[in-house]
């Protein structure tokens, strides 16, 4: 096979799992068996149904997972409709990794760490939250804060609750928007949670889910104290390339396919606002 | 300098075309463009400017990247690519030579695009000087001298001769394959048509633009700028002035299934299309006037913020030409270049 940025290759998916009613993560590995590339968190591969399209999704699987690579894909387009329709043995293809990953080495390294994620917006941040789970003496205390719009809408739910909040040095917040039978958890949006929760401004803090909520809860951070350059989040645009080519993901003078897409929150503050 | 009598230069074209291909201006329906040389077909390399620009050549409007193959549920991906022949582009003028070094820029930055570093690989360029430069031209702004293109040989044409000078050792031993058509001399002449050149090339109308506010520092003040809505506000939106560029450079990767598999192919495509930047949830462009800005701030500021201040529009004008709606770069330029525009 021709090792190509364009050219991708191609994937098999092992499992199928639903997370909620319209997030499935898929699990892909070579055609021999193995990891297809490996990756760092928070970047992104194209993944592609041959006749029907190919869209970047952000991996969500930790890069400490040899084995495979997963990708939680919410149901919201054409190329995402026939993703869902798949089953396990199905053959897609993968081209990647493409964009900057969390400075999970540089800036992460040795600090208490702040995940907050709404939705689908949980996909970028496994990754990252599972690497530090791997590396657990290189990092502090860890804070997730996590809401969706129900209880079934909370993607990896289990893996949270079995692992994640039994995890040392972890504390995890979830929310949903409305009271739902069978939840005796907190209910509100995630940007009056994370104000409520009076959390400790000294945080490195990640933000991941609509821009909304990025907007709401980064005004939410700024008042408790956060200082923005210790503030990331993430970008999704339109892409086509992944390679800083295509001129489609284009803020400014920057590609959010190469130079996204994790973005410290003081560089987005530069760039002009149209994303 | 060498010089070919102009009655050779078909004989010349047929040589060259007897162990590489040859694209040229070629004058069909009343329209000049690059096309594969063949015997009988009407060259004009007095054309100032071809419609399209040879982009063409490098970064096809469109071009099948693979295909593939499903047996059962096994996928496969198979090259379709042929292998490229070496080839000679002639004729290149200055500001779109220039514009090939925009590309290169693109495509052969890490990672580099295959597809384009093959066919530059394999072409030979020969550029040639313009003696005739038109109303709508200002190459000049952006430090082109229409007189001295680069490439891998210049070449220059008056009434009796074409002259040439090779630059590279790929120029070099294209005047070797043609060296039974060529004499010493000429020197004088290219000098004296340099220097006529030079004297219109000041006197055009767009020679004095003023790019001075473009720079990466006042991107954002551009950004916000309130003449775009005015300046925006007569474009449809339709795609010419970016097909007509030779420095755009946004494409499309597509599918297209046929009766054995499925092609993925690339195409051109257009910022200023209200679906470029269009995804399942949102758009980060929804207005013409965003559409519109892009392209001018993507020429003027982003580019060059990104490639140490090269400009990626060369002056040659075709959007002036072409645009329906009578907008343009110069407009913009003369709108938020700089106080010497007034
Ligand atoms: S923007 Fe217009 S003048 Fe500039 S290179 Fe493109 S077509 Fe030519
Ligand atoms: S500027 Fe002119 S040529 Fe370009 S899209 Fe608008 S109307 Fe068409």
């Amino acid at each position: 096979m021709i090792e190509e940025t364009l050219i991708p290759k191609i994937g098999v998916i092992t499992d199928i799992r639903k997370d909620t009613p319209d997030v499935k993560t898929f699990r892909v590995v070579g055609t021999d068996g193995a990891k297809l590339f490996e990756h760092m968190p928070g970047q992104c591969a194209m993944v592609s149904v041959p006749g029907v399209g190919e869209c970047m999704f952000s991996i969500t699987s930790s890069p400490t997972n040899k084995e495979y690579m997963e990708f939680s894909i919410k149901k919201c387009g054409c190329v995402t409709e026939v993703l869902h329709a798949l089953e396990v043995g199905a053959y897609v293809t993968v081209r990647g990794p493409y964009g900057r990953n969390f400075p999970v080495e540089e800036d992460f390294k040795g600090k208490d760490l702040l995940f907050i994620a709404g939705g689908i917006g949980l996909a970028p941040l496994r990754s990252v939250i599972n690497y530090v789970r791997h590396y657990r003496e290189n990092y502090g205390k860890v804070v997730i804060v996590y809401g969706a719009r129900s209880m079934d809408d909370l993607v990896d739910f289990d893996e949270i609750k079995t692992e994640w909040m039994n995890e040392k040095n972890f504390e995890v917040y979830l929310t949903i928007d409305r009271p739902q039978e069978g939840w005796d958890g907190h209910v509100g949006f995630v940007p009056a949670y994370v104000k409520e929760l009076g959390l400790d401004p000294n945080m490195t803090a990640v933000l991941c889910g609509p821009p909304i909520m990025i907007k709401f809860t980064l005004a939410g951070l700024l008042e408790l104290g956060f200082d923005k350059s210790r503030v990331f989040t993430t970008l999704e645009l339109r892409m086509k390339c992944g390679v800083g080519k295509c001129g489609r993901c284009n803020v400014g003078d920057k590609f959010v396919c190469k130079d996204g897409p994790v973005f410290r929150m003081t560089e987005l503050d530069e760039l002009p606002d149209e994303y | 300098m060498l010089r070919i009598a102009k009655e050779k230069l078909n004989a010349l074209y047929a040589k060259i075309n007897e162990s590489m291909g040859l694209f040229i201006p070629v004058k069909r329906a009343g329209e000049v463009n690059y096309e594969i040389w063949k015997e009988g077909k009407e060259v004009s390399l007095e054309t100032l400017k071809t419609v399209k620009s040879p982009k063409n050549m490098f970064f096809p409007s469109t071009e099948n990247m693979m295909k593939f193959k499903t047996e059962g549920k096994a996928l496969e991906i198979v090259d379709v690519r042929d292998e490229k022949k070496p080839f000679v582009l002639f004729g290149v003028k200055a500001c779109d030579y220039k514009a090939i070094e925009v590309l290169d820029k693109v495509f052969l930055a890490d990672p580099v695009d295959t597809f384009y570093q093959a066919r530059r690989e394999a072409t030979t360029i020969v550029t040639l000087a313009c003696s005739r430069p038109e109303e709508s031209c200002f190459c000049g702004v952006f430090g082109i001298d229409a007189t001295s293109p680069l490439g891998d040989a210049t070449s220059w044409l008056d009434e009796s001769y074409l002259y040439v000078q090779a630059n590279t050792e790929k120029g070099e031993a294209l005047i070797a394959l043609i060296k039974e058509f060529v004499e010493e001399g000429g020197d004088a002449e290219v000098k004296a048509q340099q220097e006529k050149t030079t004297e219109i090339l000041k006197k055009l109308p767009f020679a004095q633009l003023d790019l001075s506010r473009f720079k990466p520092e006042n991107l954002n003040e551009l950004f916000e700028a309130p003449q775009w809505e005015e300046l925006s506000e007569a474009c449809l939106g339709c795609g010419t002035c970016t097909f007509v560029c030779p420095t755009c450079q946004c494409f499309d990767i597509r599918d297209f299934k046929t009766h054995d598999g499925v092609i993925r192919y690339r195409c051109w495509d257009s910022c200023m299309y209200s679906d470029f930047t269009l995804m399942a949830h949102g758009n980060s462009r929804t207005t013409q006037m965003q559409r519109f800005r892009q392209r001018f701030m993507h020429k003027l500021v982003y580019y060059p913020s990104q490639n140490d201040g090269l400009y990626s529009c060369v002056g040659c004008g075709r959007c002036v030409n072409k645009c329906p709606q009578n907008l343009n770069i110069v407009k913009v330029i003369k709108t938020l270049g700089g106080k010497k525009n007034d």
